[in-house]
């Protein structure tokens, strides 16, 4: 099968390739590109790790083609804070409350989180439960990551 | 002896943790992320049925295919199909049928490894897979344990020197205690249950994956893989491939999760091993989830015939335990013996005059089971939990007095149960206590008595669990005696370099449970420098050469033992060398804030950093004194520590669906000294969340014909943050008296004590209708069944 | 896992779509959101040769005001729907019940008209479209044409759409004042699908019930329109009494079969209570 060209945007370098249709987006990132900060934990679209931004929105990247990213611009954990001290607030928020374990969710969670801050500044409990359950852990039970999501939600300014 | 600990050290504080900055950038170190040129990629044929002869396995047409570079069935792989050793063979009698890396002329579940392909390409090896010629006969499958035990059931293995029959062993405890049925004649109440533990996954996010490098023409060979247990791994991949055992290295890098489904040796390891020799690059293996599903062990799954009696004022006088435990089609390094965990712990935190126990373990055309997060804890906790329940409702008690009555009180430890361990510490009153008035028992027992009286659609029931467990696996000994091949002592080395940094190389293998920040906070405390000058190593043979790695809630119990002998003895060593320089006495120095002082003295002092540094130089070191600043320890621990705890569930169902819906989780958990108290309470969350998903969501579902039904993420419900509830939680501290430290464990509390507690509260709900249990996952069709069948029983 | 090789092409108008259809043969396959279709790729139950991306054809994307309805396009992601004012003011039930679909990722990506021509049993919002009597705008190779909703689903994962057709637009006509609607999604986790659903919209005047449609979610092959329960609620009391009686005729008329997640005789009990409550919260009963 033929190879297609893309260009695709991704954490603010534009990357142009050739890639065949049915390369997923987390693929083409991880493999191609090695920006391995993304990760992949199931193949039903079910575990939300590889979630990312697309145009500023959250999306799974294993439920994307990489042609289907094409001239589109992808934002992942690795582009949400430049540098190893350069902290988005939603990276903070989960430190500070021990929101992880072993950090393989991490990623996704992160930017689910950073997308339903971005909809919804100051969510109720049940609101950041809702919004994350796209999102599987297996260490935490959630307890924490909803109390750093509070937390992040917070030091965003949110108004409660 | 336990130390009162320094309340001006890390120790003891919820300090942040360190491995958290490159995790939540994604700068992790996964073992998905290796790329090292001219690796081949390895995919797997699996068998699509539950047991079937090969009739013809034809590889070559994958050979054909696009950037193919090999492709094996067992014929073509001779000699270097591997085999899984059991290292658990806990009777002398004990059925081991072979489990070949790759299935020789007959599968025996689905997901059997048929034929292995490599290519210079992931997907091309994937690919390749359907170019793979193979036809199988089926043959009759055993799904259910009693149907495999029945006389004329299909045989799991049946090849030569093969068993009979499908039971793999049976062990009886020899009854401890006056014989059951004395205790039995004496009681005025005998309750008898059957419960079943379904069999669930462990579930960690962060799929398996092996890399094996060969390096040049020589035997060496690295390996990274996403295990729990480099240490043994390395001893076994090197006796399964025949690798000199010097000449292996396996790391386990940044590893996302685990819960004991990573505490293996997989055949995939042994196959990524095997022909990046023979081929002579690297090769890569990563599982899809799919895969994971039927080809990483699962857990649980026993029937659980369980008897009690007591007085008609509630005195425990015998318990009886009957087990069929589901083995699955092989046997995986510790399957058998996952039971004979649970042993120990029926009896729990209460006394009695009586034991029995027996299990017999059962051969299935089903994925192999082993140990999940408790690792036969969990089974017993459930078990003796239920039937507490069941007995106090029998006697018309209230659950918790029951309990009350029958406990080891905190003044009778250490005491020596009637399964023949010695708990040494433990508190269940004062857990009791705090965990009732967070709780608000009694508040809450009104309104369950409210909506019961006003016929309420959705019912209030409350669930106790009060558990304890055994860990810190563990003393050799011990493991000796149970016939575990292994020992379980721990290692750890620490070396104070010249430029004032320190390196703890620590042999266990942490997979998120932040041991980074925890053993920094230990050695920290005793050696007076900063948690961030401490760098931890683990989880790599070549650097952190001796380990038993990490399960069983024993890193801290047993590794931290190790970590604070090595950094006393470095203090010790150090000390020497500092009345050296100080041109003073070993006796006349104190070591305070990480520096040597002459008592009476304080101008004249020596900090660590320095000591490191004349040790390094050795230009003027005291006679006989070796230069380097390091020291050793390994322990091996003289027993168990039993932590416990007292939890409490409140749930409301709703009649009408069978929908239960956690209204208030709390729990008060008994850990011993905690290190890092932010920790504790993450490992509590996650093990409960573990623990109710069990009791609600879970479970591993085959057809009759062996075909697994929970085949993905998407059938398999694992919960999100919308399933499950905030949790109330509280500690209480006894310290244990096994180890220095005082610590316990706290990895596996949350998921052993949670699933009873969960339980308990749904039929505690239904009670009045006539419902005395119901099966777990206890989903809604599960609950509404267990109304219906109560409803039909009444009529 | 990784899908089967394939090829794509991506189509900026219906008819370049249509046209690729015709060129692909049985072997192609439209992609919206890929959010159904890229789990079976992935999962290799499906290979086709040829991917025919449709998320830039501007005509399916977004909702316009066609007077007496408003008219969807079938490209319009779950967000999008959920969110737009004409669906909210004009169709709530539309809106409520794609807030209980997937996640938000999933939103995101997946798209109204591909959920409806997927026709997963278990999905949601084609019982909200037989509840509404929606109406869908097909093109094929002869052109365009209406299929009403309740022709449009035919078994499990089949539609009355032919392989070389495409849905574009999906018409759901204004119902008016007075009614009120409730979705009532009954699953075992939330990333969990309907096990049963109840799309429910109710017209009330004074203290009974008007009027009322209600669609099944998951009891059968395809959506179910309860038509048994709307007859007995029209005119009956908007009492807990009342709607109760009318929901045990909710079985009428489906054929609800038995899977891992839950039993047939469980689906039929429960597309009772769930109808009850569905019909009730509608009413503000
Ligand atoms: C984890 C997960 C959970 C989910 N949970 C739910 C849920 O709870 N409820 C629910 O209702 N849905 C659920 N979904 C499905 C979701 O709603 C999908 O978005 C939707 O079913 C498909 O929309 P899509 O645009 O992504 O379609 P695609 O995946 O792109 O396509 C699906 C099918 O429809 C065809 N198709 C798509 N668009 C058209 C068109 N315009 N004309 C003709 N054919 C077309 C495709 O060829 C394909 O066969 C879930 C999905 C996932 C992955
Ligand atoms: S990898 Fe699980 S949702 Fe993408
Ligand atoms: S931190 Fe391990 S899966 Fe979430």
């Amino acid at each position: 099968m033929t190879h297609v060209p893309i260009s695709v945007t991704v954490d603010g370098t534009v990357y142009d390739g050739e890639v065949e249709p049915r390369t997923l987006l987390v693929h083409w990132l991880r493999d191609s590109l090695g920006r391995v900060g993304t990760v992949v934990g199931c193949d039903t679209s079910s575990c939300g790790a590889c979630t990312v931004l697309l145009d500023g929105r959250s999306v799974k990247s294993c439920s994307v083609l990489a042609v289907q990213a094409d001239g589109h611009s992808i934002t992942t954990i690795q582009g949400l804070a430049e540098g190893e001290d350069n902290w988005h607030p939603v990276q903070t928020a989960l430190k500070e409350c021990h929101g992880l374990q072993c950090g393989y969710c991490t990623p996704g969670m992160v930017m689910s989180t950073v997308d339903l801050l971005s909809e919804n500044p100051n969510p109720t409990e049940e609101e950041i439960r809702e919004g994350l359950h796209g999102n599987l852990c297996r260490c935490t039970g959630y307890h924490n990551i909803v109390k750093s999501v509070q937390h992040a939600a917070e030091a965003m300014g949110g108004a409660k | 002896m336990t130390e009162v600990l320094d309340t001006s050290t890390p120790m003891g504080r919820p300090l942040k943790r360190k491995e958290d900055a490159r995790l939540l950038h994604g700068q992790t170190n996964w073992t998905d992320n290796i790329q090292l040129p001219g690796t081949v990629h390895m995919a797997i044929l699996r068998s699509p049925m539950a047991h079937a002869k090969i009739t013809k396995l034809d590889v070559s047409g994958a050979l054909d295919q696009p950037h193919v570079v090999a492709a094996y069935g067992a014929a073509e792989l001779g000699d270097l199909n591997g085999a899984i050793p059991c290292v658990w063979p806990v009777t002398d009698d004990i059925q081991m049928p072979p489990f070949p890396a790759l299935a020789v002329d007959k599968v025996r579940h689905v997901g059997d490894a048929v034929a292995v392909v490599l290519a210079t390409d992931k997907t091309a090896a994937y690919d390749a897979l359907e170019a793979i010629d193979v036809d199988y006969e089926p043959l009759p499958a055993v799904v259910d344990m009693e149907a495999a035990l029945q006389p004329g059931a299909p045989l799991v293995h049946d090849g030569e020197g093969a068993p009979m029959s499908n039971e793999c062993y049976t062990f009886p405890l020899p009854g401890t205690g006056i014989p059951y049925d004395e205790a039995k004649a004496k009681a005025d109440v005998v309750v008898k249950r059957r419960f079943v533990n379904q069999r669930i996954i462990a579930g960690y996010m962060e799929p398996r994956a092996v890399v094996a490098s060969p390096m040049g023409m020589s035997n060496e060979m690295t390996v990274w893989s996403a295990t729990q247990i480099p240490h043994i791994l390395r001893v076994l991949l090197s006796l399964v491939t025949g690798l000199p055992e010097n000449a292996l290295r396996v790391v386990a890098p940044d590893v996302g999760g685990g819960f004991g489904g990573k505490l293996q040796l997989y055949r995939e390891e042994i196959l990524a091993v095997q022909l990046a020799r023979h081929l002579g690059r690297p090769v890569k293996w990563t599982e899809t989830r799919s895969e994971d599903m039927v080809a990483s062990h699962h857990g649980r799954d026993q029937i659980q015939d369980i008897e009690i009696c007591a007085t008609k004022d509630g005195k425990l006088l015998g318990l009886k335990v009957d087990l069929l435990a589901d083995m699955g089609a092989y046997l995986q390094i510790i399957t058998p013996g996952i039971p004979l965990l649970g042993m120990f712990m029926f009896p729990a935190i209460y006394k009695m005059e009586s034991y029995d126990f027996n299990c017999v373990g059962v051969f299935t055309n089903k994925t192999p089971t082993d140990a999940i997060r408790g690792a036969g804890r969990p089974e017993a906790t459930f078990a003796i939990e239920r039937i507490m329940d069941e007995l106090a409702a029998e006697l018309n008690m209230d659950p918790m007095k029951l309990r009350e009555m029958n406990w080891i009180q905190h003044e009778e430890f250490p005491y020596a149960t009637i399964a023949g361990l010695t708990y040494d510490t433990g508190n269940y009153e004062a857990a009791t206590a705090k965990a009732m008035d967070l709780f608000g028992y009694d508040e809450l027992r009104a309104e369950q008595e409210a909506r019961r009286a006003s016929g309420d659609p959705v019912q209030l029931g409350l669930g106790i669990s009060t558990f304890t467990e055994m860990c810190g696996l563990a003393p050799s000994r011990t493991l000796g005696a149970l016939k575990y091949v292994a020992g379980g002592w721990e290692h750890c080395t620490i070396r104070a370099l010249p430029t004032g940094k320190i390196e703890l190389i620590t042999g266990t293998s942490p997979h998120g449970q932040g041991h980074e920040t925890a053993w920094s906070q230990i050695a920290a405390s005793i050696l007076g420098v900063e948690v961030e000058d401490i760098e931890v190593v683990h989880g790599d043979t070549g650097r952190a050469p001796y380990g038993m790695d990490t399960y069983g809630s024993r890193s801290l119990a047993v590794g931290g033992q190790a970590i604070k002998k090595a950094a006393e003895r470095l203090v010790e060593k150090a000390k020497v060398i500092a009345a050296h320089q100080l041109e003073c006495s070993v006796d006349d120095l104190e070591f305070v804030d990480g520096a040597f002082r002459v008592k009476g003295d304080p101008e004249k002092a020596q900090p660590l950093a320095a000591v490191a540094f004349e040790a390094f130089s050795a230009h003027n070191l005291p006679d006989g004194v070796e230069p380097t600043l390091q020291a050793e320890a390994t322990v091996d621990p003289d027993d168990f520590s039993y932590p416990h705890g007292t939890h409490l569930c409140a749930i409301e169902v709703d009649t009408e669906t069978g929908k239960s819906t956690i209204r208030k989780y709390v729990c008060v958990d008994d850990v011993g000294v905690q290190v890092n108290p932010l920790i504790v309470e993450g490992q509590v969350h996650g093990g409960l969340a573990q623990g109710i998903a069990q009791a609600l969501y879970e479970g591993v579902e085959y057809d009759e014909d062996g075909n697994l039904l929970t085949a993905s993420f998407a059938d398999y419900l694992i919960p999100s943050a919308a399933d499950l509830p905030s949790f109330v939680t509280g500690t209480t501290v006894t310290p244990s008296t096994t180890n220095p430290l005082g610590t316990k464990g706290v990895g596996e509390a949350g998921a052993i004590a949670s699933t009873p507690a969960v339980i308990n509260a749904i039929v505690d709900a239904l009670r009045p209708m006539g419902v005395t249990d119901v099966l777990m996952p206890a989903s809604p069709q599960n609950v509404w069944r267990a109304i219906e069948d109560a409803k039909g029983g009444a009529a | 896992m990784i899908p089967v090789a394939f090829d794509y092409t991506k189509v900026n108008t219906v008819d370049e779509a249509v046209a690729a259809l015709v060129s692909g043969g049985e072997d192609a396959k439209i992609i919206a959101g890929g959010q159904s279709l890229m789990p079976v790729l992935r999962l290799r139950m499906a290979a086709p040769e040829v991917v025919i991306d449709i998320s830039d054809v501007a005509e399916m994307q977004g909702v316009s005001d066609a007077g007496d309805a408003i008219v969807i396009g079938a490209g319009t992601t779950h967000h999008a729907v959920m969110n737009d004012p004409l669906v909210k003011t004009h169709a709530p039930l539309i809106a409520m019940t794609t807030e209980t679909v997937a996640d938000p990722q999933i939103r995101h990506r997946g798209t109204f008209g591909g959920a409806l021509a997927h026709a997963d049993p278990a999905g949601d919002l084609p019982a909200a479209a037989v509840a509404l009597d929606a109406v869908m705008t097909v093109a094929g190779p002869d052109g365009r044409r209406d299929i009403p909703a309740k022709d449009f689903f035919v078994d499990y994962f089949t539609t009355s759409l032919e392989p070389e057709d495409i849905l574009v637009s999906i018409r759901i006509p204004k119902l008016g004042e007075g009614w009120a609607y409730h979705y009532e999604k009954f699953n075992r986790t939330a990333q969990g699908w309907a096990i049963v659903g109840v799309a429910a919209a109710v017209k009330r005047q004074n203290g009974s019930i008007e009027a009322a449609r209600i669609g099944l979610t998951n009891m059968g092959p395809g959506p179910v329109r309860a038509t048994s329960v709307e007859a007995a609620l029209a005119g009956a009391a908007a009492s807990d009494d009342a709607i109760a009686a009318a929901a045990e005729n909710a079985t009428d008329g489906t054929r609800a079969t038995s899977d891992l997640h839950a039993k047939a005789d469980y689906r039929e009990h429960l597309a009772k209570v769930l109808t009850k409550r569905a019909v009730a919260k509608a009413a503000g009963v």
